[in-house]
């Protein structure tokens, strides 16, 4: 148990090291390439604890996709949302950046704009669904940071993306 | 004088029919086929050193002369041995013959000096070979040794003006985004740089994201979007100094793609709220605020017209992006792009003739030019994804991004006529992308 414990410690280190802010829980994907889901596991607790952001990540899922230059919400996309809003509102001590994501088949202005769309459908959405709007914060990063990297569909679907960060704070 | 002036006739053809082969009589001949012309044979004959001190100047200024002026993709420089007769004299007559007999068609000669206080006198004269006659007056430029580039540009900017009646475009600057690091976490900073890739100087750091900065009409101060408050946010940054400065827009809301009005004090930009984006117009003295457009759908990308009474911006309120233009205050805005595809990135020729845009179509990208009224479309490039066409000074070349494709891909900076000749990527060390072109320097 102790050694578990060290193992877990060692991984926080390292994440954080990487992480853009120090009050960011898990990879995001604003920053280096993590390959999806939760990759640095144990920083923000345990994926077994449901009050955790790792659980957040990993178990309920930080993202949901997009189709080609649409923003809206599918039923796969909104089931995930849905499980966001009650972690959200069950876990009032953290809030959450939203990270709206274009793939590279566009313009660098459009694809803001249409970043800045996805994001601001999710936070409706969460708020719909009784997130309070004072914890949630959008971003578009447009198609400047891809998580996948190949020129072809299987990657774009990946990358047509809105993140749902989790950062410490009970709300601004 | 005949022969140059069918030069300058053949090029406004070209410009007008790019694809029609031309076939004219006497000695020059200007053929267009698929885009292609033939290059004008002229002679960059080796600048005089008129003293010890500036051997080294005068070759390299030569060099910087006649790569300016192939590199147009007009003229052919005709190699030094074959020459038959050599310049030896600045002052002394030239031999129209010799130069006649392997087909010269115009002859530079110049002569640099290097002056006890250190600075570098730089002559020159142009003469029309055919016609057995100068091309305007000689003249002179003078600059420190450190802007011994300059002044090489300079000279190339008189030899293409005086040949084609066009201003020319040597003698200008160009700031883009330096990339580098692999795509999944690309760092990105500003940089500046002559037209061709020369004196390459940072802006930024790699620290945060940067995006699309763009020239004031003067040069001397660059606008862009910068991550570095954690939100996109527009900056305004002073090239001489290199101080930049949040414009504070709106701490509240992603503001992002400003562009100047010609006037270089007001601002356009775009402002994200709740997920929908609308133009807006900032007064840089006042800081007054006005919204342009107000509709649920995206609109960005806007470019003023050189006169300033009408902005060119892009917009998805028929369902997917197309370009669109309104008076300057704002108000009803009628449609330009009617082709099949998308069109973006919309930026109004500095002669007031064209737009160049970048237009998505059946999964390629390509840059574009149409009239003002959207008539006379004519792409110009095709690829897996070029974009961001931004004009020379003389509104007759563009430059833009051109990005590979897959895991290793990456942009770099290309130009092209406005015709669709003369396609070529700009020799640079790293990875590029956004670059904006300057006015041409005072």
């Amino acid at each position: 148990m102790t050694n578990l414990k060290l193992a877990v410690a060692a991984t926080a280190l390292v994440a954080l090291g990487a992480c853009t802010s120090a009050d960011r829980f898990g990879p995001g994907s604003g920053g280096a390439a993590s390959g999806g889901f939760g990759a640095d596991g144990g920083i923000a607790g345990s994926v077994n604890d449901p009050t955790s952001p790792a659980f957040f990540n990993e178990t309920i899922g930080d993202r949901v996709l997009f189709a080609v230059d649409q923003s809206t919400l599918s039923p796969e996309a909104q089931a995930v949302l849905d499980q966001q809003a009650v972690w959200l509102t069950q876990n009032g001590a953290y809030r959450a950046l939203i990270e709206g994501h274009a793939d590279e088949q566009g313009t660098t202005d459009y694809n803001l704009a249409l970043g800045a769309r996805r994001a601001s459908a999710v936070q409706n959405y969460l708020i719909s669904r009784g997130v309070a709007p004072n914890r949630l914060q959008t971003i578009s990063y447009g198609k400047e940071r891809p998580i996948q990297i190949c020129s072809d569909e299987t990657c774009y679907s990946q990358n047509r993306r809105s993140v749902t960060v989790i950062t410490a704070g009970a709300g601004v | 004088m005949k022969v140059l002036s069918s030069l300058v006739l053949g090029l406004v053809m070209a410009l007008a029919s790019p694809v029609a082969a031309q076939e004219r009589s006497g000695p020059l001949r200007i053929e267009i086929t698929q885009g292609v012309i033939e290059p004008v044979p002229i002679a960059v004959a080796p600048f005089l050193a008129e003293n010890t001190a500036a051997s080294d100047f005068a070759r390299q200024i030569t060099a910087v002369v006649a790569s300016d002026l192939v590199g147009t993709g007009l003229f052919r420089d005709v190699p030094k041995n074959a020459y038959i007769s050599q310049v030896s004299d600045f002052n002394g007559a030239v031999a129209y013959p010799d130069w006649k007999a392997i087909n010269v068609e115009a002859l530079v000669t110049g002569a640099v000096t290097l002056t006890s206080d250190n600075r570098l006198v730089v002559k020159f004269r142009l003469f029309d070979i055919f016609t057995g006659a100068p091309l305007g007056e000689g003249l002179q430029f003078a600059g420190g040794t450190d802007s011994w580039r300059r002044v090489a540009h300079k000279v190339a900017d008189q030899v293409y003006g005086r040949i084609t009646g066009e201003t020319g475009y040597f003698d200008s600057r160009v700031v883009y985004v330096e990339e580098t690091g692999p795509k999944n976490a690309r760092a990105k900073r500003l940089a500046i740089m002559d037209y061709d890739g020369a004196n390459i100087q940072y802006l930024t750091d790699a620290s945060s994201i940067v995006l699309a900065p763009r020239f004031s009409p003067t040069g001397d101060r660059v606008l862009f979007t910068s991550y570095e408050s954690g939100f996109p946010q527009i900056y305004e940054l002073a090239v001489g100094t290199v101080t930049k400065r949040a414009l504070q827009v709106d701490a509240a809301a992603m503001t992002f793609a400003p562009r100047y009005a010609p006037n270089g004090q007001t601002v356009l930009y775009s402002r994200s709220e709740g997920g929908n984006t609308d133009i807006y117009r900032l007064d840089l003295a006042s800081g007054q605020r006005a919204r342009l457009t107000s509709a649920p759908s995206i609109e960005t990308a806007p470019s003023f017209s050189p006169d300033g009474s009408q902005i060119v911006f892009e917009s998805d309120r028929s369902g997917n992006q197309q370009l669109y233009v309104m008076p300057a205050g704002g108000g009803e805005a009628k449609r330009i792009s009617f082709g099949q595809g998308r069109y973006g990135t919309p930026v109004w020729s500095p002669r007031g003739d064209f737009i160049a845009f970048t237009k998505q179509n059946a999964g390629r990208f390509h840059i574009g030019v149409m009239r003002t009224d959207g008539s006379n479309e004519r792409l110009l490039t095709a690829s897996f994804l070029d974009e961001g066409p931004t004009w020379a000074p003389n509104g007759r070349v563009l430059m833009f991004t051109r990005e590979s494709a897959g895991a290793a891909g990456e942009p770099a900076l290309f130009s092209v006529d406005i015709s669709g000749r003369n396609l070529k990527r700009l020799a640079m060390p790293t990875a590029a992308s956004d670059p904006a072109w300057s006015p041409l320097l005072p």
